[in-house]
């Protein structure tokens, strides 16, 4: 991806483009000429280099550690408890794997980690609020805020983290009655300055960039608005100049005006037996293509009206038209069969041959919000087509065809009149030699409209990574549990292959730590809200447990759960940033239980011996297996010694494609 | 011993004639021409034909809900004596004579009838004036869209009704707490409680919501009893020792443990059990096959009368060697199916030019053929009998299949399956004699196995076929096959395989011994016992359930179906019925004056409650201790009521109509009377503004009851109104109200 910053030429991805970017300009720095297509994994790079942007990735991975280190002494106050949780990230084989390669996730999850300990930072700052240290953490917060969402629309729950604990900060100083309200104010106006106005600035800026770099024509187009590509340049929207109204025997191409829809394309294939009546193909297709193009001429004269000797006579709100495909020569045609795909909508062909077909060609072109008898304007003239006999009106239900439609989108005629942006296109190229062209500059759309269109068909497109049939998809059960790993490269013909799995003892560690973390905190919880007295020493205890951890296993939560309800394609990889927030717990939860338990020994040798023990017993436990299982995976990589942990490690073989989400 | 002789029995009794006189009126407006209009009404087509299943016996499967509401339904046709034959086809169809229509809609009218009084009796527990409980009914009472929603065989007004029971019930249980915890009553209120909830959510799956909510406050309320320190010094105990882990004063712990485990008993524990108990009596009803069977596994539809339990009567459990069976692919999609093969072999060249084995296809095929038949053979010996004793066939076995028309040996190789080219083709092999050897032993794997040992059982082992050569999997890939495979289902060996999948599990649907005489006292012996255990239920239950939820339909869009924000301000409406001949029409349509006011009120009450809450954090009190509690769960039960049961629509992407906002819609209104009785009392200052403003709300009640009034014939379908009638009610242009053209 970051060869698309290199070359500047436009793409689209589902994510936002910050850590794309990055990765360009490590690239960038390090020589790398964006010239490797990055076609499929295990693809050799020969001599491209590479390592620039792989050790960029490398370094903010291996910046986990110390950040984590960070972040639980802040909470904990205990050197053992950061320790360990170095431990268990630096000895986790997943994380490990996870951070060598040009991927997004060690970015996004040095931004979440780094966001995290600037939170808990400026939170133990709150004694001294408004002093250089605190404004410092506050505004790092914010700037880590925009990074962690910048490289992935996962950011956003990190975001939801800090915001619940901003607002029940707020909500703390509200009820102390010893600052003023001015004072209140000032905290409220810091907040949503480095909270929201600085993180949403950070944002825009980098799709400002992102902008600004990509401004070539490139694959992505097709998912954008007409009015969108105008501005790239080599796209034939670019500085072009068309026609401006529509006239009968123009050639034009019809678009979508639901975003990631496409243009109406018909091709030289019919639908299979069984589905509706065997003619051909009518499709919605992104790219732009020869297919596309449709003649547009009246539905009583098949008279070439192209023929100079004619007037040119322009197409107008509420004409009946016939819409032939200028590649086959057949016209856009529906009839009472039922749709592919949506049972209750009429089936879209092609029909007739060199133009000749019957009634069911016949469409009426209306224009919305207009009056009868106005010109029809390329490109703002938003437009229905409703077939005359039947009623029913062309749109596009979005869903993709099997294979004997090539994947595209499927066209239907719906019998529901209701506006719906599926049902509206416009008309976006226009060939006409007969009228004057004229400048599209017009069209330009502005900054705020650009960042909208480009989230929606990031959204759009994150929606639609549907799993195919068959297909082996993720759970999110499986991750927590390491169930199954992914497959991350690895030639059939070698005996090296990378496959990411986290360290076994490390995750099931986590998972044990996780119920018994809920199992003590409710404990102390309970102990607290019946009135029990404390020790002063497992007060504190109590308290490290119950506002430290609480954090942390709210982070976990928030980076887990939400999965759950995800209609998307879910990969392992989505599982890490919980994982790191469930090793933060980890080694906190396990250093205050066995203070607890060398609290309750009297003797004061005997508790310290107890609880070195059990911290060094378990960092050797992580580091026993951690190294080893990692030699295995990532250096050896032998599928057989993998079966005897579990049986669902098995390598997959097959194809191995590139994720993307 | 007959101390209680020597005082006199007495029984005195309060009657609230308030009460009484809402229930009336509620009775009167819900029944009144209960039975008109004689015809099919909306979605009345759909749970019609379920009633009419009940009625039958035949089992069905239903994804929109639980059973409860469709038994509650039923129970009206039973007890009109209905025989189950109508066929329920389109909306607008005229009843038959059969069809006791009146005993059909008597159930749910008559919970929207109660449901008047309820309201009453909930503000009033809530501790607001009878004034206000008044208002709050009878704004419940004059709601057009509730009045139709209950004259019609139709769920929603049941659902309303016992989600406002759980509501009404929690709080007569809350009360009781403070005066009698562990009396009869307190224990009566909050098993009913939790009957409530769990009637709820056997109607609908969205009562889950409302169960969800008083959980919740069920569970604050229970923290608060942990808190509670005076409950530590009952029974004279002492009060509570100093330090914590103090073993004598863990006993004094106990009480407060009772009446956690009491909450949890009835609120968790028995809804579970109650919920299960409609499963157990929709099944007990069911007991016969029916249209919907062949989306069930084998074993569910042997449990029925009829149908697969017909043929599978008596036959032998254990698969022998020499047994001729039906496998029946345990996935079951795009359509269940049987491993099936013909006298057609594999085309030579494909259509792409791949090439193929040229030898007898194996497919799957949907219906029951004779064809569908296998023999189960042991590769050592020859014969295609069952020995005497039969020996059965276990875990872990080696075994041949044989086609029983063709007796052909199924077969797979290294040649690539017609449509899933990455997996192997299966075939039933002929021998062309070149060179390319039979490769038909198959390992038997039993998938759900309970020792190594487990011997293959009829319809309850799901099996896999475990290539031994190539250790390929028999699996069915769902493709169907061009015409050259007479459209049947691909089946190939996968090679690639991961982990569990049905598409790969088979069982043994029809079973019997290969014919050799002297077996027959045997295979008696062998009968498997057919009697309903609970972990048959079990199994049952949650087979049912898992496919009510994984069941879809694919209705993507009707003409009035709606978006959640539609709802709130009363944008759209439906279409019910309308009159075979006149313009007479029923409309769900609320009172729209209601509607409004009361999302002004929640909206007023969130942002009162926004106000007040953070006063009260800088210590300003407004309100005295008591009536800020109260007010706070007012606004719980009815404002969260309401959230709880409307937000969640908008993460739903099934189409949406106006009946779903329906069970938020009483708690939105019960909402308004005590916003306005708090406006009156805490915010107007002067008893001249408190008059101005009753004034108001009189004013306001008039014109509610107005509305209600013009909307009467769109409710109740009663009379024909003329066109110029029909386009005057048509007050917002988003609302479709039908005008017939003459």
């Amino acid at each position: 991806m970051g060869s698309y910053y290199i070359n500047r030429t436009f793409f689209f991805d589902v994510h936002p483009p910050l850590g794309k970017m990055l990765i360009g300009l490590a690239g960038y720095l390090s020589g790398y000429d964006g010239t490797f297509l990055f076609q499929k994994p295990g693809d050799n790079y020969e001599h491209h280099s590479y390592m620039g942007m792989r050790g960029f990735c490398a370094f903010l991975g291996s910046m986990l550690i110390p950040l984590a280190y960070l972040t639980v002494l802040e909470l904990s106050r205990s050197l053992s408890a950061a320790l360990l949780t170095a431990a268990l990230l630096t000895f986790d084989t997943g994380c490990l794997t996870l951070s060598q390669y040009i991927l997004l996730d060690p970015i996004l999850m040095f931004f979440i980690m780094a966001a995290m300990l600037s939170m808990v930072k400026y939170n133990s700052c709150a004694n001294r609020p408004f002093s250089a240290p605190w404004w410092f953490w506050l505004s790092l917060t914010g700037v880590n805020l925009a990074g962690a969402l910048g490289v992935k629309f996962v950011g956003l729950f990190i975001i939801l983290q800090v915001g619940w604990n901003t607002l029940s900060d707020l909500w703390h100083l509200f009820g102390d009655l010893s600052l003023s309200m001015v004072t209140l104010g000032k905290h409220l106006t810091a907040r949503i300055l480095c909270l929201i106005v600085l993180p949403l600035a950070l944002y825009i800026a980098t799709y400002a960039v992102h902008f600004m770099v990509l401004n070539k024509s490139g694959p992505g187009d097709g998912f954008f608005s007409s009015a969108f590509q105008a501005r790239l340049s080599g796209n034939n929207l670019h500085n072009a100049s068309i026609p401006e109204h529509l006239a009968y025997g123009s050639v034009i191409t019809v678009k979508n005006l639901r975003m990631a829809i496409g243009y109406l394309h018909s091709h030289r294939h019919f639908y299979p037996e069984g589905v509706g009546a065997r003619q051909q193909q009518v499709t919605t297709y992104l790219h732009k293509d020869y297919n596309n193009l449709w003649i547009i001429k009246k539905h009583n004269s098949n008279s070439d009206p192209l023929d100079p000797s004619l007037p040119v006579e322009f197409v107008r709100h509420g004409d009946i038209i016939r819409l032939e495909h200028k590649e086959t020569s057949r016209n856009l045609h529906s009839h009472y069969h039922e749709a592919p795909l949506t049972r209750k909508h009429y089936q879209v062909t092609g029909y007739g041959i060199n133009g000749s077909g019957d009634s069911n060609d016949f469409w009426r072109i209306e224009v919305i919000n207009r009056k009868f008898g106005n010109r029809i304007k390329v490109l703002r003239s938003r437009i229905r087509l409703i077939h005359l006999i039947t009623g029913c009106v062309l749109g596009s239900s979005g869903k993709v065809l099997p294979k004997w439609g090539w994947e595209q989108m499927e066209v239907t005629c719906t019998p529901y009149l209701k506006e719906t942006l599926s049902s509206i296109w416009n008309v976006e190229d226009h060939i006409n030699p007969k009228l004057p062209n004229i400048s599209l500059e017009v069209l330009q759309p502005s900054f705020p409209e650009i960042m909208l269109e480009s989230h929606m068909v990031m959204i759009r497109g994150n929606n639609g990574l549907k799993p195919k049939d068959n297909e082996f998809t993720s759970k999110p059960w499986h991750w927590p549990i390491n169930f199954q790993g992914l497959r991350f490269s690895g030639a059939n013909d070698t005996d090296f292959r990378v496959y990411l799995l986290g360290n076994p003892v490390v995750w099931w560690l986590n998972l044990l730590s996780i119920a018994l973390y809920v199992l003590s905190a409710s404990v102390f919880a309970v102990a607290v809200q019946r009135g029990a007295h404390l020790p002063v020493e497992v007060e504190g205890l109590s308290q490290v447990l119950l506002r430290g951890g609480g954090q942390l296993l709210f982070g976990w939560m928030m980076h887990y759960f939400p999965f759950f309800l995800m209609g998307r394609v879910l990969y392992f990889h989505h599982y890490f940033p919980a994982m790191l927030f469930s090793s933060m717990l980890t080694g906190l939860l396990w250093d205050t239980l066995l203070r607890l338990c060398a609290w309750s020994l009297a003797s004061y040798p005997l508790a310290r011996c107890v609880h070195v023990l059990g911290i060094l017993s378990l960092l050797l436990g992580t580091a026993y297996r951690g190294p080893r299982l990692g030699r295995r995976f990532l250096i050896r990589g032998h599928v057989k010694v993998r079966r005897r942990t579990k049986r669902s490690w098995r390598e997959e073989e097959g194809i191995l494609q590139p994720l993307g989400g | 011993m007959l101390g209680f002789l020597q005082q006199p029995v007495m029984v005195t009794t309060e009657v609230n004639l308030n009460m009484v006189a809402l229930t009336a009126v509620g009775l009167l407006s819900r029944l009144w021409q209960l039975a008109y209009p004689r015809a099919v009404v909306f979605d009345e087509v759909y749970y019609g034909q379920h009633i009419s299943f009940y009625m039958k016996r035949t089992f069905f499967l239903d994804g929109s809900g639980p059973p409860f509401g469709h038994m509650l339904l039923a129970l009206g046709g039973y007890l009109g004596g209905f025989d189950g034959n109508f066929l329920w086809n389109r909306i607008g169809a005229e009843y038959s004579s059969n069809v006791p229509v009146w005993s059909l809609r008597l159930l749910p009218a008559l919970s929207g009838a109660l449901s008047v009084p309820m309201a009453y009796e909930i503000v009033w527990e809530l501790g607001f004036s009878h004034c206000a409980a008044t208002g709050a009914a009878l704004l419940l009472l004059i709601e057009n869209a509730l009045i139709t929603q209950s004259r019609l065989m139709l769920l929603e007004s049941v659902l309303i009704f016992f989600n406002l029971l759980a509501v009404l019930s929690y709080l007569k249980f809350c009360n009781s707490q403070k005066h009698r915890p562990f009396s009869p009553r307190w224990w009566f209120w909050l098993v009913l409680t939790g009957v409530a909830c769990s009637c709820a959510v056997g109607i609908k799956y969205v009562g889950v919501f409302t169960y969800l909510l008083v959980l919740g406050v069920a569970a604050v309320h229970a923290w608060h009893v942990i808190g509670d320190q005076t409950l530590s010094n009952v029974g004279g105990l002492g009060p509570p020792s100093p330090g914590w882990g103090d073993v004598p004063s863990i006993l004094w712990q106990v009480r407060v443990l009772c009446h956690l485990l009491a909450r949890a008993a009835a609120l968790v524990v028995l809804p579970v059990l109650v919920y299960l108990l409609f499963f157990y009596i929709h099944l007990l009803l069911l007991c016969r096959s029916g249209p919907h069977d062949q989306i069930m596994s084998s074993a569910f539809q042997a449990s029925l009368e009829g149908g697969l339990a017909r043929v599978t009567q008596g036959q032998p459990l254990e698969v022998a060697f020499g047994s001729q069976v039906t496998l029946k692919n345990v996935f079951g999609q795009p359509v269940p199916c049987w491993l099936h093969s013909h006298q057609s072999t594999y085309p030579m060249i494909y259509e792409n030019g791949r090439g193929s084995s040229h030898q007898q296809q194996v497919t799957c095929y949907p219906f029951k053929d004779v064809n569908n038949w296998w023999i189960v053979k042991d590769p050592g010996r020859h014969q295609l009998v069952v020995n005497n004793p039969p020996r059965p066939v276990r875990h872990g076995d080696v075994v041949q299949l044989v086609h029983g028309m063709t007796t052909r040996l199924l077969n797979t190789h290294d040649v690539a399956a017609p449509l899933s080219p990455h997996a192997q083709e299966v075939s039933c092999y002929i021998d062309y004699n070149i060179s390319m050897p039979p490769q038909n032993l198959w390992r038997l794997d039993i998938v759900n196995r309970e020792s190594d040992t487990d011997v293959w059982k009829t319809i309850l082992s799901e099996v896999r076929f475990v290539h031994v050569n190539t250790s390929a999997i028999l699996k069915l890939s769902g493709v169907p096959l061009p015409d050259w495979g007479f459209r049947q289902l691909e089946v190939v060996g996968e090679k690639l395989f991961r982990g569990y999948h049905g598409s790969t599990v088979w069982n043994v649907e029809e079973h019997r011994y290969g014919r050799s005489q002297e077996q027959k006292e045997r295979e008696l012996e062998l009968h498997s016992p057919t009697q309903v255990d609970i972990s048959r239920f079990m199994a049952r239950f949650s087979e049912l359930q898992w496919r009510m939820l994984t069941v879809r339909s694919d209705d993507s869009e009707h003409k009035y179906s709606s978006t959640p924000l539609d709802w709130v301000m009363l944008d759209t409406n439906i279409a019910y019925w309308l009159h075979p001949r006149t313009s007479a029409q029923i409309h769900l349509l609320g009172n729209v004056v209601i509607w409004a006011s009361a999302s002004l009120a929640t909206l007023v009450y969130a942002l009162l409650f926004i106000w007040y809450l953070l006063r009260r954090r800088r210590r300003v009190c407004d309100l005295p201790e008591d009536r800020w509690l109260r007010w706070v769960l007012a606004g719980a039960l009815c404002a969260g009521g309401w959230a709880v049961n409307y937000l969640p629509f908008f993460l739903m992407e099934t189409p949406l109509f106006l009946s779903h906002y329906l069970p938020s819609l009483p708690f939105q209104i019960l909402l308004l009377p005590v916003v306005l009785e708090h406006i009156s009392d805490h915010l107007c200052r002067s008893q001249l503004q408190r008059s101005l403003f009753t004034a108001l709300v009189v004013a306001w009640f008039t014109s509610a009851c107005h509305v209600s009034n013009m909307l009467r014939p769109l409710t109740y379908g009663d009379r024909s109104l003329s066109p110029s009638e029909l386009k005057a009610l048509r007050w917002k242009d988003s609302w479709d109200i039908l005008i017939r053209k003459y």
